[in-house]
């Protein structure tokens, strides 16, 4: 896989060329952002989000594997096969009644490939990066995620050295479902933590 | 999706289902492509000559195979095309590679804000 960067370190030289490439293409107005990211997303589902919702499944259901999860989540998702570029320091944070995790990544799009696959568009834009730092509240609602006032809101900015997976709440009336039913009802966005799983009535479409 | 039939022709690590990817680069290097040969900035046959260029040389100087390698190669043709086609000047590209290394060198980044409860 492509280069290993550690501290400190400015991104690949891969990454660097095609960013360039990619900003002043689209400054130039040569090619759109949402044209290119709506290419890129119909090739998501290769090692897209379904990756992350089964560990998320695996984790609801599993208490010594969320154990696992949250102390070391690179090889506790590894025990899927999900492994490779930008998942070697992968770290769990789990959300609960008191504390929700909401994650970014302020400079540029870091993001937990191996499983959640490529970020969305929302994800690289300059507004999320800057306001859900600032006003994370404010940009959790927009996507429809109300939290209590007690609830605690922790932002996560994301490196190329640390990745973060986000375990959203196991929703309600969902004890019966086995794991497999469960890992549909966890979608992506619950993952990087704007949204929440999505709960069984809605999964049903009803 | 129905990729082009050249394109298709040109070929592509793919699966059944279509062109993989090992890293996000890949597949916005792929996608930056295919978006300016759609707005007719460049034909299949003309990338495939500029790309098939990059593959030669790579296989010719012992380089490695499989996907990275294959991507580093559509890269390179990238920046060639799009300076073949005057859509951008290595100048440009090299100016603006050095802003976004500086950017990734210099930005804080890494510590996890964390923020209290709102105030509300």
């Amino acid at each position: 896989m492509g280069a290993n960067h550690k501290h400190g370190d400015p991104l690949p030289e891969t990454v660097l060329r095609v960013k360039s490439l990619e900003s002043l293409l689209i400054e130039k107005g040569l090619v759109e952002a949402e044209a290119l990211d709506a290419l890129v997303d119909r090739y998501e589902n290769k090692v897209g989000p379904k990756n992350g919702a089964k560990v998320v499944a695996r984790a609801w259901v599993d208490d010594a594997y969320r154990e696992r999860l949250l102390k070391d989540a690179t090889s506790a998702v590894a025990e899927f096969g999900f492994t490779g570029a930008q998942g070697e320091e992968l770290v769990a944070l789990e959300n609960t009644d008191k504390v929700h995790n909401v994650v970014v990544c302020t400079l540029c799009s870091c993001y937990p490939w191996p499983v959640l696959g490529l970020p969305p568009v929302w994800y690289k834009s300059a507004p999320y990066r800057a306001r859900v730092v600032r006003e994370p509240r404010k940009v959790l609602e927009e996507f429809g995620t109300r939290l209590p006032e007690g609830t605690e809101v922790r932002v996560w900015d994301s490196t190329a050295e640390t990745r973060y997976l986000v375990i959203p709440k196991r929703p309600e009336g969902t004890e019966e479902m086995d794991e497999d039913a469960l890992a549909e009802l966890v979608n992506r966005d619950s993952m990087i933590g704007t949204r929440e799983a999505d709960s069984p009535t809605m999964a049903e479409g009803a | 999706m129905a990729l082009d039939p050249t394109l298709q022709s040109i070929s592509i690590p793919q699966d059944e289902e279509g062109p993989v990817f090992d890293e996000p680069w890949q597949a916005q290097a792929f996608a930056l492509t295919v978006k300016l040969n759609e707005a007719g900035q460049f034909s299949w046959s003309e990338w495939a000559e500029v790309f098939g260029a990059e593959i030669a040389a790579d296989t010719e100087s012992g380089q490695g195979v499989g996907n990275t390698a294959y991507y580093h190669c559509w890269l390179s043709a990238l920046e060639k095309i799009v300076a073949l086609k005057a859509l951008l000047t290595p100048e440009q590209l090299s100016v603006r590679k050095a802003e976004w290394r500086e950017a990734s060198e210099h930005t804080p980044h890494g510590q996890p804000i964390e923020i209290r409860k709102s105030p509300k």
